[in-house]
């Protein structure tokens, strides 16, 4: 996936260096990961990438992962949605009372929770679109009305167990299609005990097919004369990230396979940057939010996409509601709290602006997953909660300043 | 009678621009000076200059005010002197009373605390010079236009002014509010206050003024007495206009083909006052071919027509027709007006033409992404295609279309705003103000790019304050003024003069 994708800027000087110093905010976002990862690696003695903790790593910032793609749309068309904590309990409160209490089917639960989510976004978006009022304020009453609404809903007690098909959701692994003997040899022939031949199969060719990728895109913009990477620093770059893929998904072979959450997330990652990146109505998101003055004299419907965006974020809530407990098996009152502020800090940390019509959902993703390896790199090193925030808050800080200060050097 | 300002030989340059050259006004104790020129004459600058908005030392030329060389370097120095100007636009804050408007920044305090007494006092005091009869503690928003630029006034005067400047004072107010303002405006004279009156309405001009001084081109043409003998409004409206028009428009075959746009009974009302009509019974067609003009002053409700007929972009209770080659069309929304066949080129580029901080190319095809895209999936390929072949053809100066457009001059901003819309592929364009801030070369190949769109066939309508310009440019010109169309001209019948007289006449 193509973090540090190129935004032409007029030629300004020759050389791998000049040429870092453009680009510096795509690539440190990425070398801020591997850094922190690096850093955790060796100070937790090797803990943090235990196949185990991995697994755990990926299942636990899903639904924040989930998401940070529908708050990046929202952030990007120029608003915020500070209700998405509360929505994402009150899904999951909805889904528990629904099968735990009304013996309903997990199909159905699904499809109603998903609708519920869409409703509830479209409730939102509709003030915030068609009255103008400021998604600020719509959402912080959504946050406290759908808050509210959980706790009425499980009167105030935790919720659970759910049926085996629900925690699938969130606690299931994708079964290995290849033979059992198959995965035994090649696990003898890596030293391992066990390896899941999906897995290790499934990262090569996801790290096989980003390179055919960048490569194409690589001869595209040389073709339409855009600036384009030097030599190494392309083959530095996909190396890394192809390699990650690999490391990441052989740890998981050797523990239980793909995560179905993992497909989920991947999934619906590679769906939503394909449509912020290459459809016509994420083109107009971005002008929306860059202008939205313009964007409107330019025959772009900006209410209907502003309210369109709502919804899309109303059933993502949903989504991550339903992970979230499926993944704790049960739904509690607390479901998401203060989640909201986790999410909208991945995506700035992802490099979107405040003021609307700038950023990418592999930042989002990216950013989502720095604060997740913070958590669980410092949970792992059992620093308390309350240092835990304080290094998160300044994180966030730190990467907006850092954007700030990179845009007053470019003009 | 003592000279209380003397401006001499005033020179003020914009990088590539001269906006004054050698401009020299005296104002003496106690009159009325008129100040009148064209839009973009230099007057404003000229103001700004003795204002001190541009500080001494980046202009040429020296400004004697009360018998010594002043040097103002900001407002405040000016202010201090005496000198206050009452801006277009006014400077009131709305949501803030009467009494907080006139003494904010001037507050009667005492260490921090402010003496509300003392205020409202005062308040009513100034209020009653001005002759407004409304509690200190109104809010400004309360009040009609012509109200608050009394209140306007009664601040400057809380301030002891004594050369009072009026820019465009009656340009929002209804006849009767203007005639007020008149009145007072004697009075001030009457109570020894000096004062320069900025205006385009000659009846008014003749009404109030003791001297009418004229600039144009940034240059002072003709100072003229008005108290020993009236000055006939044809003298100054050919002081104001003429200048000889050189080639400065490229040539065209002037054609005309089938009626292409036609506009009926058009009425539109202010987006926020519902009863203040802004636009009245405008009827107006264009050709195939055809190069329409509409002229008129700053405010006379050109924009808000445009972008009431481009989907409805501007105002409320909006009536009247739309037909396109004869058929009605429905120009409820901008997507509509687009499919209808029309295209809005606006006069603010960078705030209602272009997303600054995208791309060239990504601002080009904005307007008509369907065309690059198959299904919802944009072809990037043929999308960069796109956006060079207009680089190409417009001549947009840069080396590909991946600069971010915050980084062009003006005349290449417009030149994207402009592709955006030919790629859209209307039939009739409304150009508003399609040269303003760009420079001379900019200008000429824009009205070749103008002069193209009509032998293609397209209708062009176009709006510009500079009159040369359109009478450079089009084979027929409508003059509006006040929300209303109050003449039409053929190119042969057009000229500054006859547009001035319908203007300043209605």
């Amino acid at each position: 996936m193509d973090i540090a994708q190129d935004t032409q800027t007029p030629e300004k000087g020759q050389g791998i260096g000049a040429y870092l110093a453009r680009h510096l905010r795509e690539y440190g976002l990425l070398f801020a990961l591997i850094a922190i990862m690096a850093f955790f690696q060796i100070v937790t003695n090797g803990t943090l990438l235990k196949p185990v903790n991995v697994t755990n790593l990926l299942l636990q910032n899903s639904y924040i992962v989930i998401m940070a793609l529908g708050m990046l749309i929202v952030i990007v068309a120029g608003h915020i949605d500070l209700s998405v904590g509360s929505v994402m309990g009150f899904v999951g409160a909805l889904a528990a009372v629904m099968i735990v209490e009304f013996d309903q089917s997990t199909g159905v639960t699904i499809a109603t929770c998903i609708l519920a989510g869409g409703l509830i976004g479209a409730a939102q978006g509709y003030w915030i679109a068609y009255w103008k009022i400021p998604s600020f304020i719509v959402t912080l009453a959504g946050m406290l009305v759908f808050r509210g609404a959980s706790l009425w809903l499980l009167e105030g007690q935790s919720l659970g167990p759910f049926p085996r098909e629900f925690q699938m959701i969130a606690n299931g692994f994708v079964p290995d299609i290849f033979p059992a003997a198959f995965g035994e040899g090649i696990a003898e022939l890596l030293g391992q005990r066990r390896v899941n031949v999906l897995a290790l199969g499934a990262g090569l060719i996801a790290a096989a097919l980003i390179l055919s990728l960048e490569l194409k895109k690589r001869a595209q913009n040389r073709a339409y004369g855009m600036e384009v990477e030097p030599n190494g620093f392309f083959w530095a770059r996909v190396g890394i990230i192809a390699f990650a893929l690999v490391f990441i998904l052989f740890k998981l072979s050797t523990f239980r396979g793909l995560p179905n959450v993992l497909i989920t997330m991947g999934i619906l990652t590679i769906l939503y940057a394909f449509f912020t990146e290459r459809t016509v109505t994420g083109r107009r998101i971005y002008a929306l939010g860059g202008n939205e003055k313009a964007a409107k004299l330019s025959g772009v419907k900006t209410e209907r996409l502003t309210f369109l965006a709502f919804v899309n974020m109303g059933v993502l809530a949903a989504i991550a509601g339903m992970v979230f407990a499926a993944r704790l098996n049960s739904a509690t009152p607390k479901a998401g709290f203060a989640l909201e502020l986790d999410v909208i800090a991945a995506v700035f940390i992802g490099g979107a602006s405040m003021s609307g019509g700038v950023g990418k959902i592999v930042g989002a993703v990216v950013g989502a997953f720095l604060m997740g390896v913070l958590n669980n790199g410092m949970s792992i090193l059992g620093i308390g909660i309350d240092y835990q925030q304080m290094i998160k808050g300044l994180v966030l800080l730190a990467a907006v300043i850092f954007d700030v200060y990179n845009k007053s050097k470019q003009a | 009678m003592s000279a209380l300002l003397e401006m001499r030989g005033i020179t003020k340059e914009f990088p590539g621009v001269k906006a004054l050259d050698q401009v020299d006004l005296t104002v003496d104790s106690g009159e009325i000076l008129a100040l009148v020129g064209e839009n973009g004459a230099g007057k404003s600058t000229l103001m700004k200059v003795l204002s001190g908005v541009y500080p001494a030392g980046s202009y040429d030329g020296e400004i004697h005010y009360d018998g010594e060389l002043a040097q103002f370097a900001n407002i405040a120095d000016s202010e201090a002197k005496g000198i206050i100007i009452i801006h277009q636009e006014l400077a009131l804050v709305p949501l803030l009373s009467i009494a907080e408007n006139i003494f904010l920044g001037n507050e009667r305090a005492k260490g921090g605390v402010i003496n509300w007494r003392e205020t409202d006092r005062r308040t009513v005091e100034l209020l009653k010079k001005v002759g407004l009869s409304e509690a200190p503690g109104t809010l400004i928003d309360k009040l009609g236009v012509g109200k608050q630029q009394l209140v306007e006034i009664a601040k400057a005067l809380s301030k002891e002014v004594r050369l009072l400047i009026l820019d465009e004072p009656t340009a929002a107010l209804s006849e009767a509010d203007s005639q007020a303002l008149l009145d007072l405006m004697l009075e001030l004279k009457a109570q020894g206050v000096t004062q320069i009156i900025i205006s385009h309405k000659l009846n008014e001009v003749r009404r109030v003024a003791d001297k009418i001084t004229v600039i144009r081109d940034g240059t002072s043409v003709s100072s003229m007495d008005a108290r020993a003998e009236k000055v006939s409004e044809d003298r100054i409206v050919r002081d104001m206009v003429g200048r000889d028009m050189a080639q400065r428009y490229p040539a065209r075959e002037r054609r005309s083909g089938d009626e292409l746009l036609t506009v009926r009974d058009w009425n539109v009302f202010h987006p926020l006052h519902a009863d203040r009509q802004v636009i009245e019974n405008v009827n107006l067609s264009v050709r195939a071919g055809e190069v329409v003009g509409i002229a008129g002053l700053m405010g006379a409700g050109r924009t808000e027509l445009a972008m009431s007929l481009f989907g409805r972009a501007y105002g409320q209770k909006i009536s009247g027709t739309v037909e396109m080659r004869g058929q009605p069309v429905d120009v409820s929304t901008v997507s509509r007006a687009i499919d209808a066949g029309l295209a809005y080129v606006t006069e603010d580029r960078k705030a209602l033409g272009l997303i600054l901080d995208e791309t060239i190319q990504r601002n080009i095809t904005l307007s008509n992404l369907e065309e690059v895209s198959r299904g919802q999936v944009l072809q990037e390929a043929a999308e960069t295609q796109v956006a060079d072949k207009y680089r190409k053809a417009l001549n947009i100066r840069t080396p590909g279309v991946f600069q971010r457009v915050v980084n062009l001059s003006g005349g290449n901003q417009q030149k994207v705003v402009l592709s955006k819309w030919l790629f859209a592929g209307p039939e009739v364009l409304i150009l508003d103000e399609p040269t303003r801030g760009i420079d001379v070369g900019a200008k000429f190949e824009i009205y070749g790019i103008i002069n193209d769109l009509s032998a293609q066939g397209k209708g062009v309508l176009m709006i510009s304050s500079e009159m040369p310009e359109l009478l450079g440019m089009c084979d027929r010109i409508y003059v509006m003024n006040e929300g209303a169309f109050v003449g039409e001209l053929t190119a042969k019948d057009a000229s500054q003069e006859a547009i001035m007289s319908l203007i300043v006449t209605d």
